[in-house]
C-alpha cells in the first residue's frame, strides 16, 4: 500500500472504504491487461457498493479479457482533505494506481446531485475537467452512463461520450472499440465520432444547440454523421444477462449490505411522475428458477445472510409467490433473512408480508403519493384507501404496529383539499389502529414523509413547472396544521436540494459553466445534506447569468424543444403529452399487463412486449 | 459440539478492518466454508465468536486469537484449509485448536512498536527512549472507564523495551502487560511524543507478535 496512504488513513474516518482488498474484489496481473477502467461511483463508498449497476458492470467488465475494471469512490470531506493536502490523487481501490493513468474514467450517475462529484473526482484526479481540455489523445477517456444521463446535457462540457441505456452489451461494445482504436493508432475524435455510430452512444460534441432570445432550445444538430435520435439499449433476455454471484463482500457496513435479487426491469403501472417507470419500458422478467438459482448460489458465495427481491414493483412479478416458496426452502434452512420491498397495498401481498415475517414484524412502508383519489388518479398512481385500510386492519390485527407513508407536494393539479386529504388519511389509519390493533400496549408509529414533487424528463409531467419555493413552505405549513394526530410523525423534505435538483434534471448544457462556478466554490459532494449549500449555487448561476426558475418553475410549450430531444427512450412524446392530458382529466390509464396502451416501448424489443 | 481457538494473520490491507467488521468477516467465511458455528440461544439467535484482545484499527498482528465452536467436530488443520480461500486479503488462517489455557491467563503481549523518520534517526533516540520507557513514571493520556481522557502511568504494566534501527526506522521490540489492565502498545509511541518532542516520529506502525501466559510461553 502506498506510504502516503498509510499515513493519512488513521487520522480519517472509516478507513476501511478507502482501501480495498474485500473478499470478490478481482486483483489482475497488470502484464495480462491492456485496458484499464476506473469505474467511478459519484458518492460514498457505501452508497456506491450498494448499487446494483455498478456490481453488474463490475463483473461484466472484468469477464473480458485483458480488461481490468476496478473501483473508485468520492472520498468524505476529512479523506479529501487529507489527499489534498499531502498531494494523493484519486486511485483505484483494487490497484492504488492513479485514476490519472487509466485508459477509461467511467461514471455511474444515478442522481443529478452527484453531478458536483463527478467533478471533484476529476479533479482529484488531476484530469482537465472540461473534454475540449483533455487534447486528441485517445486517453483518458471519461464516459458516463447511469439514469440521470437520459438527460447528459448539463455534463455534456465534461464528458466525451454518455452511454444511454443498460450498460451489459453497449459498454463491452464500446471498450472494443477502443482496442480497435488504440491498435491502430486512432485520435480521440475519430474514436468518438465512430462510437457515436453504437447504439445508445451519445457524444455531446457531435451535436450543434442553438438558443431562442427567450432562452428556449431552438435547434439541435446532430454534426459528421452523428444519429439524430440517439436510442438507448437495453437487454431483451434477462436470464442470459449477467447476474452477479460473485460479489463483493465490503468488510465494513454499507447501505445495502445484501444480495439483490434482481427480478425484472420496467414496470406496468405507468405512475405519470415517475421517471424510471418510463425509461425502463418495457418490462422484462427473469424466470423464476433462474432467480431462484443465482439467489442460492450468490448466498453461498457471499455468505450473506440476507437477500433482498428488487424491482420497481415487487406485487407485479408474475410468479412471486412460487419464487418466494422456492427461495424461503433454502433461506430458512440456512437462516438467510428474505425482503420483499416495493410491495403494494392490496391482499394478495399482505398474504405474502405475513407468511415471509416470521414472527419479525418490521415495519410497513407504502407510498400513496397523494392525499385524495382524484389526484392519485391524476398521476395514475393504482392505490385506493380502501386497499390501503384493508391492508393496514389485517397488519395491525397481526400484531403490526409501525407505518410509513410516503407523500409527494406539487403535484400537478394539486389542491389544498389534497394537501389535507394526506392528514384525513394519517387520522383514518390511527382510527384503524386503534379499532383493529391486536396489542395496543405497545403503542403504534406512524410515519408521514412528503417530499417535494420534482419533474423529470421523460415522464408525463416533463412540461410542467416546479411549484415555487414560497408555495412549497405554505403546503408543508397547511398540511402541519392539519396533521393533529399525536400518534403521527409528520417529516418534510428540505426544499433547497430538491429545487436545484429540479433545474439540474431538465437543465441544457449552460448550466456545464454553472456546474463548473459551484464546484470551484466548493461544491463537491452535494448529495449530502452535511456539504450542500443553496448559496453557492445561487451565486454561480448569477455569475453565469443563467435563472434557476427558468429550468425549474416554467411551464414549457407542447412542441418545445427539450435539450435531451436527441435522446429516446422508447417511449415517445406523444404518448408522453397523452399522459399530460388525461391527467388534467383524472383519467387513469390501464396498466400494461391489462391494456396496452401504445407508449412506444414495444418497438425496443422487436415489436411485442412479453409483459 | 467441539470449541477451538483460531490463531490468525491481519496484515496489510486489511489492518484498516474494524474490531466489529472483522466479527462480521469471519461470520461470512465460516460460511463460505459451509462449517456452522454455535449459535445464541433467544430470539435472534447470532454466531458466538469472540477475540481473545481486540486489535485496534490500523494495527497488524501475527498473532490473533478467535475462539469458536462448531456444531459438528473438525480436525483443526482442515478448518484452516477450509477457511484460508474465503478470508479477504491479508487475513490469514495460521492454526486452530482447542484452546489450551481459558482467557483469564493471558498475561502479555508482544509487540514491534516501528517509528518512522524522514530525516533519519535523531542521534541517540533509541538509548533515550528506552530510558524513557523504563523509567521511573510514564505519565500518557488514556480513556478510563467512563470514557474520559486522563493522565495515568503505564510504567508498571511495561515489562520490556528493545531498540534497533531497521531499514531506516527505529523499530522497538515490547512486551507489555495485556489485562487488568493491559496497554496498548500505541501508547509507548504517544509517551514519545509528549515526553521527548524532539523525537516525535513521522509516522508509527504497530505490529503484534505474540501471546505470552504467564510463564511466558505462548498462550494457545
Amino acid at each position: 500500500m502506498d506510504k502516503k496512504l498509510e499515513r493519512i488513513l488513521p487520522r480519517v474516518q472509516k478507513p476501511a472504504r478507502y482501501v480495498g482488498g474485500e473478499y470478490n474484489a478481482v486483483v489482475k496481473d497488470k502484464s495480462q491487461v491492456d485496458t484499464r477502467v476506473a469505474f467511478c461511483f459519484p458518492d460514498t463508498y457505501e452508497i456506491g457498493m450498494s448499487n446494483l449497476g455498478m456490481r453488474i458492470l463490475y463483473g461484466v467488465m472484468n469477464n473480458m479479457e485483458g480488461v481490468w475494471c476496478e473501483r473508485v469512490f468520492a472520498p468524505w470531506g476529512d479523506m479529501e482533505e487529507q489527499m489534498r493536502e499531502h498531494h494523493i490523487p484519486l486511485y483505484g481501490l483494487e490497484s492504488g494506481d492513479p485514476v490519472g493513468d487509466f485508459d477509461m474514467v467511467a461514471f455511474s450517475i444515478g442522481y443529478e446531485m452527484a453531478y458536483p462529484a463527478v467533478l471533484n473526482m476529476l479533479d482529484l484526479s488531476g484530469i482537465p475537467l472540461r473534454s475540449e481540455d483533455r487534447g486528441t489523445a485517445l486517453r483518458p477517456l471519461v464516459i458516463a452512463g447511469g439514469t440521470a444521463m437520459y438527460n447528459p446535457e448539463p455534463l455534456a462540457d465534461f464528458i466525451d461520450l454518455a452511454l444511454i441505456g443498460e450498460g451489459e452489451e453497449e459498454l463491452p461494445e464500446l471498450i472494443a472499440l477502443y482496442h480497435t482504436a488504440r491498435a491502430e493508432g486512432w485520435d480521440k475524435p475519430r474514436f468518438l465520432r465512430t462510437a457515436s455510430g453504437i447504439q445508445g452512444v451519445y457524444v455531446p460534441s457531435l451535436y450543434d444547440v442553438t438558443y431562442h432570445e427567450d432562452g428556449t432550445v431552438a435547434a439541435i444538430t446532430a454534426l459528421d454523421g452523428a444519429p439524430e435520435k440517439v436510442c438507448k439499449r437495453l437487454i431483451r433476455d434477462m436470464d442470459g444477462a449477467y447476474f452477479p454471484v460473485k460479489s463483493i463482500v465490503p468488510t465494513t457496513e454499507i447501505v445495502h449490505d445484501r444480495v439483490t435479487l434482481e427480478l425484472f426491469r420496467g414496470c406496468i403501472r405507468g405512475c405519470r411522475f415517475c421517471q424510471a417507470g418510463y425509461v425502463y419500458r418495457p418490462v422484462r422478467c427473469r424466470s423464476k428458477d433462474k432467480l431462484v438459482d443465482c439467489g442460492i448460489r450468490a448466498c453461498e458465495d457471499t455468505g450473506y445472510q440476507e437477500m433482498t427481491l428488487s424491482s420497481l414493483s415487487t406485487s407485479d412479478y408474475p410468479e412471486l409467490v412460487a419464487l418466494c416458496d422456492d427461495l424461503a426452502d433454502y433461506c430458512d434452512k440456512h437462516h438467510v433473512g428474505l425482503s420483499l420491498p416495493s410491495l403494494r397495498a392490496d391482499n394478495f401481498s399482505m398474504d405474502l408480508t405475513e407468511r415471509m415475517a416470521r414472527g419479525r414484524k418490521a415495519g410497513l412502508t407504502f407510498a400513496p403519493e397523494a392525499g385524495s383519489q382524484r389526484l392519485r388518479d391524476a398521476i395514475n398512481k393504482n392505490l385506493t384507501e380502501e386497499d390501503l385500510m384493508e391492508s393496514l386492519r389485517r397488519a395491525f390485527s397481526k400484531g403490526w404496529s409501525s407505518v410509513k407513508l410516503y407523500f409527494m407536494l406539487g403535484l400537478p393539479t394539486e389542491t389544498d383539499e389534497d394537501i389535507i386529504g394526506i392528514a384525513e388519511m394519517a387520522d383514518h389509519v390511527v382510527h384503524c389502529w386503534r379499532e383493529h390493533a391486536s396489542n395496543k400496549a405497545r403503542g403504534v408509529r406512524i410515519t408521514v414523509s412528503t417530499s417535494w414533487f420534482v419533474p423529470k424528463p421523460f415522464t408525463a409531467f416533463q412540461w410542467e413547472p416546479q411549484i415555487s419555493r414560497a408555495e412549497y413552505e405554505r403546503r408543508v405549513k397547511l398540511l402541519r396544521e392539519h396533521m393533529t394526530a399525536r400518534a403521527v410523525t409528520y417529516n418534510w423534505h428540505d426544499g433547497d436540494t430538491s429545487f436545484l435538483e429540479a433545474v439540474l434534471a431538465r437543465g441544457d448544457r449552460r448550466l456545464g459553466r454553472v456546474l463548473e462556478a459551484a464546484f470551484r466554490k466548493g461544491a463537491h459532494l452535494d448529495a449530502w445534506q452535511d456539504y450542500f449549500d443553496l448559496g453557492r449555487w445561487l451565486e454561480a448561476f448569477q455569475g453565469c447569468g443563467l435563472d434557476p426558475a427558468f429550468y425549474a418553475n416554467r411551464t414549457r410549450e407542447k412542441d418545445e424543444i427539450f435539450p435531451w430531444s436527441m435522446i429516446s427512450c422508447g417511449v415517445g412524446d406523444g404518448y408522453l403529452w397523452r399522459e399530460r392530458e388525461r391527467a388534467y382529466q383524472s383519467l387513469t390509464t390501464p396498466d400494461c399487463r391489462t391494456q396496452c396502451s401504445g407508449c412506444g416501448a414495444n418497438k425496443m424489443v422487436g415489436g411485442e412486449c412479453h409483459v | 459440539m467441539s470449541e477451538y481457538r483460531l490463531v490468525f494473520a491481519k496484515e496489510g490491507r486489511a489492518v484498516w478492518i474494524s474490531h466489529l467488521d472483522l466479527l462480521r468477516t469471519f461470520q461470512r467465511a465460516f460460511i463460505r466454508a459451509g462449517m456452522v458455528i454455535k449459535h445464541s440461544q433467544g430470539f435472534h439467535p447470532h454466531p458466538i465468536l469472540s477475540f481473545v484482545l481486540p486489535l485496534s484499527v490500523g494495527q497488524a498482528s501475527g498473532c490473533e486469537l478467535l475462539d469458536f465452536a462448531t456444531q459438528e467436530d473438525i480436525p483443526g488443520d482442515e478448518i484452516v484449509r477450509r477457511l484460508t480461500p474465503c478470508l479477504p486479503e491479508g487475513i490469514r488462517a495460521l492454526a486452530c485448536q482447542a484452546p489450551v489455557k481459558p482467557v483469564r491467563e493471558l498475561d502479555a503481549l508482544q509487540a514491534e512498536v516501528r517509528l518512522t523518520y524522514d530525516g533519519g534517526i535523531p542521534q541517540g533516540a533509541g538509548e533515550k527512549i528506552c530510558a524513557l520507557l523504563l523509567g521511573e513514571h510514564v505519565v500518557v493520556e488514556k480513556r478510563n472507564k467512563k470514557k474520559r481522557m486522563v493522565d495515568t502511568d503505564i510504567r508498571p504494566m511495561i515489562r520490556a523495551v528493545f531498540a534497533q534501527e531497521d531499514d531506516r526506522d527505529l523499530l522497538l521490540s515490547v512486551t507489555v502487560q495485556a489485562q487488568n489492565p493491559g496497554v496498548n502498545p500505541a501508547l509507548l509511541a504517544a509517551a514519545v511524543e509528549r515526553h521527548l518532542p524532539p523525537l516525535r516520529p513521522d509516522a508509527v506502525q504497530v505490529r503484534r507478535t505474540a501471546m505470552l501466559d504467564g510463564t511466558g510461553k505462548l498462550f494457545r
